[in-house]
């Protein structure tokens, strides 16, 4: 089957779809997006985590024929969706007032991801919540690192301050081998914190 | 180091025909070593653009898919693919009867792996046939198709089934180095460590106290699933693209399966999701390989994590039979321990596991009267080999309980006790080899028991229980009824690097040159960097040997010499003594080429001690002597060079002694829990932790070492258990949702306190950090929950059942 939706922002269209392939399989096998991660294909890791019209959800899970006409974003087009958020004045998750999703359909068709050509990564403009990654240490091997940073920016965006137990609580779908969580706790606060001072 | 000055003497005058130019303040070269600096693939990785070994992709490839055993030990009877070949998409099935060579096996030490299944199958799990095919799906179900008759046979799953006198047994024929000298052969490996005498130190003993622990089976669990791509070459070779812990010996393995010669077989690194141990033994690089040279195409292997499980070896669950002494001063007399691994279905790693298990089983402390015995078996369980921590974290999880009771014994505190045995500085282990570097066992229980203690009750708050800060969490189990607090203390020593004489060498290739009008360096090893940070180490310790600021990591392949496995805590200290060693001699020839072009320039050339700081050449008084672009010039300088650390030798098979040991590694945990006893159910509120790291080469890296490493302590304290059928052997619970690690709601917060004592054995005085931590933190976390609960708790994990009683 073919399956036509919008991945960051742009529209995708996937050919000879197989009834039985995931979201995951399609963004990856198909449209060249491996950063979303295939850690256990059951929904148990996150690693897969993408948002499905503004809601996070683990895309193995997802069929891909579910996803028609709608809008995926994924570790890929993470910077340019949380610009896009800044932009509109909803750095302090006001625009995640009234829905689950944080973003309305028609701000996210509005958006489009820019091109980016980096080869080492150098140069390449990261979210707040990627960049506190990094300087927290939270990222080693890194192969749970997209699904979290799909989810923590979600949650930040309709919690801007959260307490710990919050931000436990919202990424407790999230598996890590590497890290033992503390350094991604502490990208977190520091995420959260720098928005607060963005403001 | 002195911070360079200016220098003045080559200004003066008017400066002379190819006098160096550029000359300005020096300064010490930012970066280097003892930095926090971040990750070089950081940025990939938080883009999604980091290519993962599961993520190679290549026009044309096909997907390969193994068929493996549904019962853990029979006889093939018969095999059937042709149903599978006819499946439209399928380009090759493959069974034993299609391996190209005479070499058949594979295996780390002993080579007694199946490539695929030959008339019989030792574990749930095993290969038994390969099929390549152009969808994952369809790839699937054509292995489906395969029908394999098996004839069962008993199994066997314990030391009474293996070792008794008509056990089947699970190697026929057995020819390896270790059959000489064990007692049965479904024995791998027995190591004896007899020092002093245990029956007459007995004697001296006031209290005596025997125990009896039972440790069980860890899965590695890193999240990035085996996979790889192999791809056919144009002269008859392959070029795999791998996730693995050790590329050469990956390649020393496959190379002879394919029947070619180890130049013809390309290994380069691809991105590793992590691995602690579970990526030592091969998985599917011999199974691409094969399809991609029968196919002539591409082949991308990736498992799922159902096959993960049986894809990889596991922690050896043990037994282990402890007896201890002490006298009413609270001195230890003598101990006396029997450890019992289960290796397995096949040798993995398992003799190397019983040397640490054996060294290492009586922990910390100061003992001159001991008697050990470890031994691996052959079962027909799932194999079982390197983790993280390799046989010293089952001994430790068993010596901790041991501590912890003579200490209630004598009416000492557990932290008392254990000090007044603590090993430190000079301290012969039971292999009768002196701990020669700092090993500050006492001090560190010091630092973790001085840490401040979590709030009592912390779940209270002024709208009610907060029910996340409780056991049981979200469920809303308990708003606190039934829910008492414990504290435990536990420490530990693992060995640093591979021990019992191996030649335990690493070679880095590191070159200078200028591009850009900036002197750059290249490092390029082949050690897997699996996300422990060893890329941004090697970059440190380039900027603090050669001054300069830009460091290329080049990537990791067979195209240089080996670097030894990622494990063993050995990556810094090893390859990181190889790049420092390189970058050495790049100095040394630098500064040979500095003197040849401006030597007559100065004298310090000639007389003072030269370092590289800051893109320059300045004396040790910190006078800038040349810029490095003008001293290389249009010239590269390149070498290659093997590092060694220092030998050590094998275990004496009767007595065990023998100076086994390059270095160890302490740490100390104190856990604080809370357990809900009416449910049975574990909150670890902190779990603290004191470390001697030596020097800390990134400090952030190390923390997060430590904090990772505890957290898999903690998981196999409470929660991670791989369930084994006693009766079939077969493994009931391969996948995340019936096999649980940790979640950031299971996790407490880790302080960490660094420690800092340098071994002089080591570059720059390090200590491998990455074991240690997983050692104790099981102990300790057990401490606690025993200290909470009043149970003896003499197993882990623990479940619920063996808190409510209804085990």
């Amino acid at each position: 089957m073919r399956v036509n939706f919008t991945v960051n922002g742009r529209p995708q269209e996937a050919d000879d779809v197989w009834e039985g392939e995931s979201l995951l399989y399609v963004l990856r096998e198909r449209l060249g997006l491996p950063g979303s991660k295939n850690a256990c294909e059951q929904g148990e890791c996150g690693s897969c985590t993408v948002r499905l019209d503004g809601v996070p959800v683990c895309s193995c899970l997802v069929a891909a024929g579910q996803v028609e006409g709608r809008e995926v974003v994924t570790v890929e087009g993470l910077a340019d969706y949380a610009r896009d958020r800044a932009e509109k004045g909803c750095a302090r998750g006001a625009c995640g007032g009234e829905a689950p999703s944080g973003t309305s359909l028609d701000e996210a068709r509005n958006w489009q991801a820019r091109g980016s050509d980096s080869q080492t990564g150098e140069g390449t403009e990261l979210s707040p919540v990627q960049q506190a990654f990094i300087d927290a240490g939270a990222v080693q091997c890194g192969f749970c690192t997209p699904g979290l940073l799909v989810a923590a920016d979600e949650m930040l965006e309709r919690n801007p301050n959260p307490t710990d137990a919050d931000i436990r609580e919202a990424l407790s779908g999230n598996l890590c081998r590497c890290t033992g969580y503390e350094k991604i706790m502490d990208a977190v606060r520091l995420a959260a914190a720098r928005q607060g001072e963005a403001v | 180091m002195p911070s360079p000055k200016l220098s003045t003497s080559l200004d003066q005058g008017g400066a002379p025909t190819g006098a160096p130019t550029k000359i300005t303040q020096g300064s010490q070269t930012k970066g280097g070593i003892g930095e926090s600096t971040l990750r070089p693939d950081g940025i990939l990785k938080v883009t999604g653009e980091f290519a993962y070994s599961s993520d190679m992709w290549h026009e044309d490839m096909l997907w390969g898919q193994i068929l493996r055993s549904t019962v853990a030990h029979a006889e093939i009877v018969s095999l059937d693919t042709s149903e599978a070949l006819a499946t439209p998409g399928v380009y090759a099935v493959m069974t034993y009867d299609d391996l190209p060579t005479e070499v058949k096996n594979y295996g780390l030490e002993i080579q007694d792996t199946p490539v695929l299944a030959h008339g019989k199958v030792r574990h749930h799990g095993e290969p038994v046939a390969i099929v390549a095919a152009d969808h994952p799906e369809t790839a699937r179900r054509a292995a489906a198709k395969i029908k394999v008759e098996y004839r069962e046979l008993p199994v066997i799953t314990d030391e009474a089934s293996a070792t008794a006198p008509d056990a089947i047994l699970v190697h026929e024929n057995r020819d390896d180095h270790h059959i000489g000298h064990v007692p049965h052969p479904n024995v791998v490996h027995r190591q004896p460590i007899v020092r002093g005498d245990a029956d007459r130190a007995a004697g001296r003993a006031d209290v005596i106290v025997k125990g009896e622990y039972t440790f069980g089976m860890q899965d590695q669990a890193f999240l990035g699933p085996e996979s790889g791509l192999a791809v056919p070459e144009e002269d008859g070779g392959v070029h795999l693209y791998i996730a693995t812990q050790w590329l050469h010996s990956d390649l020393r393995q496959i190379a002879p399966v394919l029947g070619l010669p180890e130049n013809k077989v390309r290994m380069t690194l691809a991105g590793v999701g992590g691995a602690f141990g579970g990526r030592e033994d091969l998985s599917m690089q011999i199974h691409a390989c094969l399809l991609a040279l029968r196919t002539g195409k591409p082949v991308k292997i990736v498992y799922n994590r159902f096959e993960s499980f049986f894809g990889h070896v596991h922690r050896h669950p043990a037994k282990l039979y402890y007896e201890h002494g002490a006298t009413r001063d609270g001195k230890l007399t003598h101990v006396r321990c029997r450890i019992v691994l289960d290796g397995g279905a096949y040798a993995s790693a398992s003799p190397a596991v019983v040397g640490n298990a054996s060294s290492l089983g009586i922990g910390p402390y100061v003992v001159d009267d001991v008697d050990i015995e470890a031994i691996a078996l052959y079962t027909n369980n799932p194999p079982c080999g390197a983790m993280r921590g390799f046989g010293a974290v089952q001994a430790c999880f068993a010596y901790e309980a041991q501590m912890d009771k003579v200490a209630k014994e004598l009416g000492l505190d557990p932290v008392e006790f254990r000090r007044r045995n603590a090993m430190e500085q000079g301290t012969l282990l039971p292999t009768g080899q002196p701990v020669d570097s700092p090993a500050p066992v006492a001090e560190l229980l010091r630092r973790v028991s001085a840490m401040p203690l979590p709030p009592e009750r912390q779940w209270e708050s002024s709208e009610g229980a907060d029910v996340r800060q409780l056991p049981g969490g979200l469920s809303n189990t308990t708003h606190g009824e039934g829910v008492v607090r414990g504290i435990g203390y536990a420490v530990g020593i693992k060995n640093v690097g591979f021990s019992e004489g191996f030649d335990d060498y690493s070679t880095a290739r590191v070159r200078m040159e200028v591009i850009a009008g900036e002197a750059v360096a290249t490092v390029h090893t082949a050690m897997a960097e699996v996300g422990q940070g060893g890329v941004t180490v090697h970059a440190q310790i380039a900027r603090t040997e050669l001054g300069v600021a830009q460091v290329t990591i080049h990537p990791a392949d067979t195209q240089v010499g080996s670097a030894g496995s990622t494990s063993a805590s050995r990556q810094t200290y090893v390859t990181g003594g190889a790049v420092k060693n390189a970058c050495e001699l790049v100095r040394e020839k630098v500064l040979e080429t500095g003197r040849r072009r401006f030597g007559t320039y100065h004298p310090a050339w000639a007389t003072a001690e030269l370092l590289l700081e800051g893109g320059k050449v300045v004396t040790d008084g910190g006078e800038v002597l040349a810029d490095l672009v003008d001293v290389l010039g249009e010239e590269a300088v390149e070498v290659e060079a093997e590092w060694r650390h220092r030998p050590t030798e094998p275990f004496d098979l009767r007595t065990g002694q023998g100076n086994g040991h390059v270095q160890y590694s302490f740490a100390a945990h104190r856990a604080v829990v809370e357990v809900d006893t009416e449910l049975g159910l574990v909150k670890v509120i902190e779990l603290a932790c004191a470390q001697d790291v030596g020097k800390a080469l990134n400090p952030l890296s190390v923390v997060g070492q430590i904090q990772g490493g505890t957290t898999q302590g903690l998981g196999v304290a409470v929660m991670e258990e791989i369930i084994v059928d006693p009766k079939t052997a077969k493994v009931r619970n391969p996948s995340f949702t019936d096999y649980l690690i940790p979640t950031i709601l299971d996790t407490p917060t880790i302080p960490v306190d660094v420690l800092e004592l340098a071994d002089d054995h080591a570059p720059y005085g390090l200590r491998g950090i990455g074991e240690a931590p997983t050692l104790s933190s099981t102990p300790a976390v057990l401490a606690a929950i025993r200290n909470a609960t009043g149970l003896e708790l003499n197993r882990t994990p623990v479940r619920p059942e063996h808190l409510t009683g209804t085990a």
